[in-house]
C-alpha cells in the first residue's frame, strides 16, 4: 500500500496504517468473491436493463423494456413451466426413492458396499457419460430398453422424440442418476437415531411396522424437510442432462428456462435479455428457498 | 456444476446427523450391524432382500449394458436380432480404438488439471475466509459474512453470461483461467468451514497465543491440523463437483485442447454418433476414474457427502 498524505492521517492511529489480520486471511476469498459473483450479479444487473448483445454495436440504456418483454414472451413461460413441472416430477421419485432404498440398506442386510455402490456409482459419473448411456438406452431400435419391452410383448417408445415421453424419460435418467445423493443422506439420518428409541419400543412389544410408522419416519422427518429443500433448489436448476439428451426438444417440449437463456444469449446474441430472465429466475429460486426457509423454521418450532 | 447437487442452505441450525465430532456418522462403517428397526422376522429380512435386489439390479442395469456395448464389435451393436449376446464374440478392440485415438486420455489430463486447480485454490481460500469469519475481528466482517451466505443462493448456472463477457474484458477467455477462477468462488463452502471452525474449542489456540504465536502460526499449526477430516471432506466434494461440471467449461471454451472430460465426449457424440460400441467404450472409460476411486475411499466419500452436502446444516 502507498503510505496515505500526513493531513489524511491526522484522524486515525498509527495501528490502522496496515491491513487488520483479519481483513488479510479473508482477502483472497473477497477478491475472487467480488470479482466472480459480486461484479457478474452487477453487470447481469445493468446489462438486464440494456439491449446488450454479443456483436459489437455498443449497448444503450433501455430501462424495464426486457422486463417487460420477458413477461410477454410465451415462449420464457413456456420454458419456465417446464422447469417447474420437471421440478414437480423429479423430487417427488427423487425423495421417497431415496427414503426406500435407505430403509432397505439401513436394516443390515449382508453386503452393504454393494447396494451403496449400487445406488451411489452413478452419482460420480459427468453428465456426458450419463447422457450417452441414456441416449443408447433409450434408442428407438437398438436400445436396450425396447428390446426389454419387445421381450415381453409391448410395443417399443420413442423416448425422447415422443412429446409426451420425453420429459419422463428425462425424469427416469436423472432418478437414476442423483438419486443415490439423498440415499445418502437418508442413511446417515437413519443411522444417527438413538438406539434406545426401539429398545424402548421392543419393550413394549412394538413390532417392525409400528417402529418403522412410529420410530423411524419421525425421527426422519428433519431429514426428509431438508432434501426436499435441497432437491428443489437442485432440480428447478436443471439444464445439463436435458440439453444433452433432448436439446430441449422434441419441439422445445421440454427446454427449461435456463436453456432457454442460454438460447437467448448465445444463439440469439441478445445478452441484455438474457439477463433479464436470468434475473426473473433469480427472482424466483429466492421465493423458494424463502418459503422453504419459512416452513423450516415453523416445523422447529413445533417440535 | 453438476445440475443435481450444488450444496446449498444455511440456516444456521446443527443437526445430529451434522459433522459432529462427538457423534462420528456410524455410516461409514464397512458393516453396519443390524437395524433394531427390521427385528427378527424372517419374512422381513427375505422380502427386504428381495426388494434391495430388484432396486440394486434396476439400478447396475444401464452401466452393465454400456459395458456389453462396448464389448462388440460395431455390426453386432447395432444388430437388433441379436441384441443380447454378440455373434462374433466379445472383444476389447473398441477399448483401444478410443485410446489410441489419443482425445480421451487429454481430455482426463484437462479435466484432472482444472478440478485439482479448484480443488486447492477453493480449499485453501475458504478455510482462510472461515478463519477470518470465526476467529478474528475487523470493520465489516458481519456484513461481509452475512453477502457470503447469501452469495449461497445465487445459481452458478445464471452467471455465465456476465462470466463469458468478464472473460473477454480480462483477456483470458479461452484459457485454463478461465474456465477455473470462476470455479472457485465457494460461498458454501465458507460457511461450512466457518462453522466448523467455531465448533473447535478454543483452549489449544490460547496456549499457543500465551506463547507468542500471531495468527498464521495459530492457523496454520493449530486449527488446520485438527480440521484435517473436515477440509478432506469438503476438498472431496469440491473436486468430485469441478471434476463434473459442464455448463461452464461447455461455455469457455472453444479449443479443443481445453476440453474437460465431460465437454469432450459429448462433442464426440456429434462426430461419432452411429459408432455405437465405440461410444458406449468411450463413455465407460470416462466414468473409470471416479468409480474407482470411490472404491478405495467408499468410506471417505460417503461421509464427505453426508457432511458436506447438506451445506454445514
Amino acid at each position: 500500500m502507498s503510505s496515505p498524505p500526513a493531513s489524511a492521517r491526522t484522524g486515525s492511529r498509527p495501528a490502522r496504517r496496515t491491513l487488520p489480520p483479519g481483513l488479510l486471511f479473508a482477502l483472497p476469498f473477497l477478491v475472487l468473491f467480488g470479482l466472480f459473483m459480486v461484479w457478474p450479479m452487477a453487470q447481469g444487473l445493468w446489462m438486464s436493463l440494456t439491449d446488450a448483445s454479443l456483436s459489437a454495436h455498443d449497448p444503450s440504456f433501455i430501462g424495464l423494456d426486457n422486463f417487460r418483454e420477458a413477461l410477454g414472451d410465451e415462449e420464457m413461460w413456456r420454458s419456465l413451466g417446464h422447469t417447474l413441472l420437471f421440478t414437480l416430477f423429479s423430487t417427488v421419485p427423487l425423495v421417497a426413492v431415496a427414503l426406500g432404498m435407505a430403509l432397505l440398506v439401513h436394516t443390515g442386510l449382508p453386503g452393504q458396499w454393494v447396494w451403496r455402490l449400487a445406488f451411489f456409482a452413478p452419482y460420480l459419473l459427468p453428465v456426458g457419460v450419463v447422457s450417452l448411456l441414456w441416449l443408447w438406452l433409450y434408442q428407438p431400435d437398438l436400445g436396450l430398453y425396447n428390446h426389454l419391452l419387445g421381450a415381453v410383448g409391448l410395443d417399443g417408445v420413442a423416448w425422447l422424440s415422443d412429446e409426451s415421453v420425453a420429459m419422463w424419460a428425462i425424469v427416469l435418467a436423472t432418478l437414476w442418476w442423483t438419486v443415490g445423493f439423498n440415499f445418502l443422506l437418508y442413511l446417515a439420518a437413519l443411522q444417527a437415531i438413538p438406539d434406545h428409541l426401539y429398545e424402548a419400543a421392543a419393550i413394549d412389544g412394538a413390532g417392525a411396522w409400528r417402529r418403522l410408522w412410529s420410530i423411524t419416519l419421525p425421527q426422519l422427518s428433519r431429514m426428509t424437510g431438508v432434501i426436499t429443500v435441497l432437491q428443489i433448489l437442485a432440480s428447478l436448476k436443471v439444464f445439463d442432462q436435458v440439453y444433452l439428451l433432448t436439446k430441449g426438444g422434441p419441439n422445445n417440449s421440454t427446454r427449461p428456462v435456463i436453456e432457454y437463456l442460454y438460447d437467448v444469449g448465445f444463439t440469439g446474441y441478445r445478452l441484455g435479455y438474457a439477463s433479464a430472465i436470468s434475473y426473473l429466475f433469480f427472482a424466483l429460486v429466492l421465493l423458494a428457498s424463502a418459503a422453504q426457509f419459512a416452513v423450516l423454521r415453523r416445523r422447529e418450532k413445533q417440535s | 456444476m453438476t445440475t443435481t447437487h450444488p450444496p446449498l442452505h444455511g440456516t444456521g441450525e446443527t443437526t445430529p446427523t451434522a459433522p459432529g465430532r462427538r457423534r462420528p456418522a456410524r455410516g461409514t462403517e464397512p458393516h453396519a450391524r443390524r437395524s433394531p428397526a427390521l427385528g427378527q422376522s424372517r419374512l422381513a429380512r427375505v422380502l427386504a432382500l428381495a426388494a434391495l435386489l430388484l432396486f440394486a439390479s434396476t439400478w447396475l442395469l444401464p452401466l452393465g449394458w454400456g459395458v456389453l456395448t462396448a464389448l462388440k464389435s460395431e455390426q453386432d451393436a447395432s444388430d437388433p436380432e441379436h441384441w443380447l449376446w454378440p455373434r462374433s464374440g466379445f472383444t476389447l478392440d473398441r477399448f483401444s480404438e478410443v485410446i489410441s485415438r489419443g482425445d480421451l486420455p487429454l481430455w482426463m489430463f484437462n479435466s484432472f488439471a482444472v478440478a485439482t486447480a479448484v480443488t486447492v485454490l477453493t480449499v485453501a481460500v475458504s478455510a482462510m475466509a472461515g478463519y477470518a469469519f470465526s476467529r478474528t475481528l475487523f470493520r465489516g466482517r458481519r456484513v461481509l459474512f452475512a453477502l457470503t451466505v447469501a452469495a449461497v443462493l445465487v445459481p452458478p448456472q445464471l452467471l455465465i453470461v456476465p462470466w463469458f463477457r468478464q472473460m473477454i474484458t480480462l483477456g483470458i477467455a479461452d484459457t485454463y483461467a478461465a474456465v477455473i477462477l470462476p470455479q472457485t468462488v465457494a460461498p458454501v463452502m465458507v460457511f461450512i468451514l466457518k462453522k466448523h471452525f467455531d465448533s473447535l474449542p478454543r483452549e489449544l489456540e490460547e496456549a499457543a497465543r500465551i506463547d507468542g504465536a500471531g495468527h498464521w502460526r495459530v492457523f496454520w499449526s493449530v486449527l488446520l491440523p485438527l480440521s484435517r477430516p473436515m477440509l478432506a471432506a469438503v476438498a472431496v466434494f469440491v473436486f468430485i463437483g469441478a471434476w463434473n461440471n459442464f455448463l461452464w467449461p461447455f461455455v469457455s471454451t472453444s479449443d479443443p485442447n481445453l476440453m474437460t472430460l465431460p465437454v469432450g465426449i459429448t462433442a464426440v457424440k456429434n462426430a461419432y454418433g452411429v459408432q455405437y460400441a465405440q461410444t458406449m467404450a468411450t463413455a465407460m472409460l470416462a466414468a473409470l476414474p471416479l468409480v474407482l476411486v470411490f472404491l478405495f475411499f467408499q468410506r471417505q466419500i460417503v461421509k464427505s457427502v453426508a457432511t458436506t452436502g447438506l451445506g454445514g446444516q
